[in-house]
């Protein structure tokens, strides 16, 4: 719907009405598809009884890997809307020339590229990271859960909220069409009046919360529950990566929620923090939001750099090279990412010596992450290097990655950034390093720790085939973006005249095709293994001689992952109980204490999708309705004082012995 | 286990669980919060009598005795109230207040210099002076 | 739990289950939440640093601030920041009664702060000063009322807590609720120290 004037508000459904529901044939489709495959899910888990099942073990549960493994599904399913997004996009930029309009209207195609980068970095790299940290951090660290067990499961319903919300958008009104950092005076109310914008404010507020209770929980985890004797520089790279990532995220997210508020207050209110006139300033947006989005990039990328880590360390069966400066690299980078925001804008106006601060901070940067590449090469020197998939992805990051960066140091230098700000090259550096990086880094882990998860290891043949296509797609598609960037194309842009142009769009979206098939064939490499789960069974806990503690447990790990807390006496702790023929014990199991499921995160969560609905549909007593549940609710839940319970020593010696027996019956 | 406290009866090992502050985070003591108070007081009481009657003539003057006195009442507050201690939690609490000062300092610092070229680079109205 | 216990370096677990105290990272949680509350303010901080001068032609601060009631509310938290010290000492002698009369006199201190600040609000918006006419107020009426909703939700959390221990008595979670709506409170007035500085005190100098 394009609305220009402001549409009447009804006391009862606020301004929803049946228009809301999009014309547009593509998403009408989309709908279609969308409403049969929620048909078919419920039928299938109606056929099977699988209610008390879900609701049970997944929906309340507390287990950190449980939550670990949804977030994951979470950020799979949501990369699928994502690349779809990106397809259209392609398809738009291929067929918009020579008079051509193209298939989308300006209206869609700019809902579409704004929708594309909200999901890819909200609701697909965000929850893929944090299920990554939450599911192998407290196996890392030798510990039972989480700090905070509850909250992890809140943190995950809310960035799940969150994903609701942003596709509600597609069947009902619009998303934003401003880009996906959503600048004023374009997302004001004067040039935004529906509720794009206010959906896209709402969802990152609701999976904000997540996000930085999130952040507080891992912080907490890793600095008060590591297993006796892992001080901090024992601690698993990956376990650092993540803590440092952790404190990025509450250091820099409540910055995006302050800087959204504001927003949201001039919209709804009518102040003037972000507005043309009355004493608005709406470059301060643009400053705010990136003190923000600058750590985001690396809160994005530390993880998986400490994924590329573990992977090369284990898969070159050698030690990490340079542990201890890997550790100062990533604590240099958390730092320094708060000195660099200024280099999105160059352009917006500052003097010579702002702009020579931050291209210099920016390109002092680069330097701990050249010392991390330079770590896992001097790693893999002289080490017997298994090709396995997680290497092969390892080995994709390092060649990408680091053309990526280089281009981004081009970018950090100011007068460079006049002339390539806003252009499709930039849109290319920005692919190089999370595809290259956080994908990648994503697809590593995947393969890397899928055994641990599940108890078999990811189809190779499969994972090959994606692997190839995913590569050579990427490259395929983004280098014409960097020539076309250089021609000065700029970025978002729907139609175009110059038809020599058309070639390097075909190009890239041919490169666009070979992902497709990539994603297919990982989606087939998962599918495959489901199926021959007994073939790729692993008994051992640790099919790749892993060094670390999450593979000195059983896979999948039973509910309290450690029969007896373990002791730390080395870096890779796991390396060195087997170079010392450390026995698992089998008998004098104790009584472990554990948190109870909670259907409390659920519930809350649900209650602030109503509410940030209401408050985009202007449905001001559901709002207020809503609102106070969610109080209301909040401290009841704290008038529940009994939230843990305990395995009994019995239930532990079960588990264990069928443990034992599998183990016998494996080697 | 249901709550810290029955638990207390369970182990002679956790008989300083039940407090939760196994790390030693202080609780003070009233001499260490009437202390505290008093100062508070004086550095609140100070600055408002020095805007409210202005015995310096100086306007600059009187922000920065104000602001020093802010500063000094936060360290009065983070000493005697909240109970700061380099040592709780492991150093944790403290670190952690160190890098949010930082960062504070960064983002706010930071703001107020790019927003100053900005609104003096942009405004239309304002003379260009090369800068 | 990092601390290298006596173990020898060829054992590699614990025997016993290792009972990690109930709660024991909450207070380090809390204080982190805190800080990035802090954050949160530093944005709003640095907003009104920012465009507090943008007057857009209307009322500047010494038009419109009265130092008067800005001292009283200023006495108010500051003196239900030591009345919140006294519930924490009674606490700690397990005074159930007192800690129960300490809490309900800081929070009716800090229902006072709040109406006092609702007035001033209601006032400053009732002679067209609202948070709509400037730059200036709009940034002056997010800092000033996210902090009056800090409190707001804290005297909340109070009554609650005080439900909650008139209930179950002083017991450990009561006590490492009742210890971490003391961080809350003070950490209130910290930032408290900030907005009567740079908002009221230096905006009456311009």
């Amino acid at each position: 719907m394009e609305q220009t004037a402001p549409l009447p508000v009804s006391p009862i459904f606020g301004r929803l009405t049946l228009d809301a529901i999009p014309y547009d044939p593509i998403v009408q489709a989309t709908f279609g598809v969308v409403v049969l495959g929620a048909l078919a899910v419920v039928y299938l888990i109606q056929r099977y009884r699988l209610w008390g099942y879900l609701w049970n073990e997944w929906i309340t549960t507390v287990d950190h890997k449980k939550i670990g493994i949804m977030y994951m599904i979470l950020g799979f399913v949501m990369l699928l809307r994502g690349f779809s997004d990106a397809i259209m996009m392609r398809l738009q930029q291929v067929m918009a020339f020579g008079g051509s309009d193209g298939y989308l209207n300006a209206h869609h195609y700019d809902q579409v590229f704004t929708a594309h980068g909200v999901i890819m970095i909200f609701f697909v790299a965000m929850p893929i990271i944090t299920g990554l940290m939450n599911y192998v951090v407290p196996l890392q660290i030798g510990t039972r859960d989480v700090a905070f067990p509850f909250l992890n499961n809140f943190s995950f319903w809310m960035t799940a909220g969150g994903a609701v919300i942003v596709m509600a958008s597609l069947f009902l009104g619009e998303f934003a069409q401003t880009g996906w950092l959503a600048f004023p005076p374009l997302s004001g109310i004067d040039s935004a009046p529906y509720v794009g914008v206010d959906y896209y404010i709402w969802a990152l507020q609701v999976a904000g919360v997540g996000t930085t209770l999130s952040g507080i929980n891992l912080v907490c985890t890793i600095l008060k529950m590591r297993a006796p004797g892992m001080n901090m520089m024992k601690m698993p790279i990956f376990s650092w990566t993540s803590l440092c990532t952790n404190i990025l995220i509450v250091a820099s997210f409540p910055v995006l929620t302050a800087v959204l508020v504001m927003l949201s207050l001039d919209r709804y209110v009518g102040t003037n923090f972000f507005t043309t006139d009355m004493g608005g300033n709406a470059m301060m947006y643009v400053n705010l939001i990136w003190i923000w989005g600058h750590p985001e990039v690396y809160i994005l990328i530390l993880p998986l750099f400490g994924v590329f880590s573990e992977v090369t360390s284990t898969f070159s069966g050698k030690r990490l090279f340079g542990y201890t400066s890997m550790v100062y690299a990533t604590v240099v980078i958390t730092v320094l990412a708060y000195v660099v925001w200024l280099h999105h804008f160059f352009t917006m106006g500052n003097g010579a010596s702002v702009n020579a601060f931050f291209g210099i901070t920016t390109m002092i940067i680069s330097i701990p992450t050249g010392a991390k590449i330079f770590n896992w090469l001097f790693t893999m020197y002289r080490g017997r290097i298994r090709f396995e998939l997680p290497m092969m992805w390892t080995i994709a990051f390092m060649l990408t990655f680091t053309v990526g960066g280089m281009t981004g140091v081009l970018l950090a230098v100011p007068p460079a950034d006049f002339l390539l700000h806003n252009s499709l090259f930039l849109v290319a550096h920005f692919h190089n390093v999370i595809i290259g990086g956080v994908l990648f880094g994503t697809f590593a882990a995947v393969n890397y720790w899928w055994p641990k998860a599940f108890g078999f290891t990811l189809d190779r043949f499969w994972g090959k085939v994606s692997f190839w296509f995913w590569v050579v797609g990427f490259w395929t598609a983004f280098m014409p973006l960097y020539i076309l960037g250089l021609m000065g194309v700029t970025r978002r842009m729907r139609v175009f005249d110059d038809p020599s142009l058309q070639i390097w769009f075909g190009i890239a979206g041919i490169g666009a095709l070979l992902i497709a098939l990539g994603i297919a064939a990982m989606l087939v490499q998962f599918a495959v293994s489901i199926w021959r789960r007994k073939a790729l069974s692993d008994e051992t806990g640790d099919p790749w001689d892993g060094r670390t503690l999450e593979w000195a447990t059983s896979s999948p790990p039973p509910e309290y992952n450690f029969a007896f807390t373990p002791v730390v006496h080395a870096t890779d702790a796991w390396a060195d109980m087997k170079a010392r023929n450390y026995a698992r014990p089998t008998e004098g199991f104790k009584p472990i204490h554990m948190p109870a499921n909670t259907s409390a995160g659920v519930i809350l969560s649900g209650i602030s999708v109503v509410l940030a609905m209401a408050l985009i549909w202007y449905v001001w007593w559901l709002a207020i309705l809503a609102f106070l549940a969610i109080i209301g609710y909040a401290i009841y839940h704290t008038f529940d004082y009994d939230r843990d319970c305990n395995i009994p020593a019995e239930e532990v010696a079960q588990v264990e012995q069928s443990r034992t027996e599998r183990l016998s019956g494996a080697v | 286990m249901t709550s810290a406290h029955n638990d207390k009866h369970d182990h002679a090992t956790t008989a300083h669980e039940g407090e939760g502050d196994h790390d030693g985070a202080a609780h003070g003591s009233l001499r260490g919060y009437l202390t505290g108070f008093v100062l508070a007081a004086i550095l609140t009481a100070v600055p408002f009598w020095l805007v409210m009657e202005r015995p310096l003539d100086s306007a600059q003057a009187t922000a920065f005795i104000v602001v020093g006195f802010a500063a000094v009442q936060i360290l009065v507050h983070m000493i005697f109230f909240l109970h700061m201690d380099p040592r709780s939690e492991g150093g944790w609490t403290f670190m952690a207040l160190i890098f949010t000062v930082i960062v504070l300092v960064i983002a706010v610092s930071g703001t107020l210099w790019v927003m100053y070229h900005m609104n003096t680079n942009m405004m239309p109205v304002h003379e260009m002076d090369g800068s | 739990m990092s601390a290298m216990p006596d173990i020898p370096r060829t054992s590699f677990h614990l025997e016993e289950e290792p009972h990690p105290p109930e709660g024991g990272s909450t207070m380090l949680g809390f204080w982190v939440y805190l800080m990035s509350d802090c954050l949160i303010f530093a944005i709003l901080f640095a907003t009104y640093g920012v465009l507090g001068g943008n007057y857009a032609a209307g009322p500047a601060p010494s038009d419109l601030f009265e130092l008067e009631l800005v001292a009283i509310n200023t006495t108010f938290l500051l003196v239900s920041s030591i009345t919140f010290g006294f519930a924490m000492l009674s606490m700690m002698q397990d005074r159930l009664r007192s800690t129960l009369i300490w809490l309900a006199v800081t929070g009716a201190f800090g229902i006072g702060f709040l109406g006092i600040e609702l007035y001033e609000f209601l006032h400053l918006i009732h002679i067209g000063a609202g948070p709509q006419r400037s730059g200036f107020l709009s940034a002056f009426f997010l800092l000033v009322g996210t902090h009056g909703l800090h409190v707001f939700f804290g005297v909340i959390w109070l009554v609650t807590l005080m439900v909650q221990v008139t209930q179950r008595g002083l017991i450990g979670a009561n006590r490492r609720r009742l210890m971490c709506l003391s961080m809350f409170w003070h950490f209130l007035d910290v930032i408290w120290i900030g907005v009567f500085t740079f908002v009221y005190l230096l905006g009456m100098l311009q």
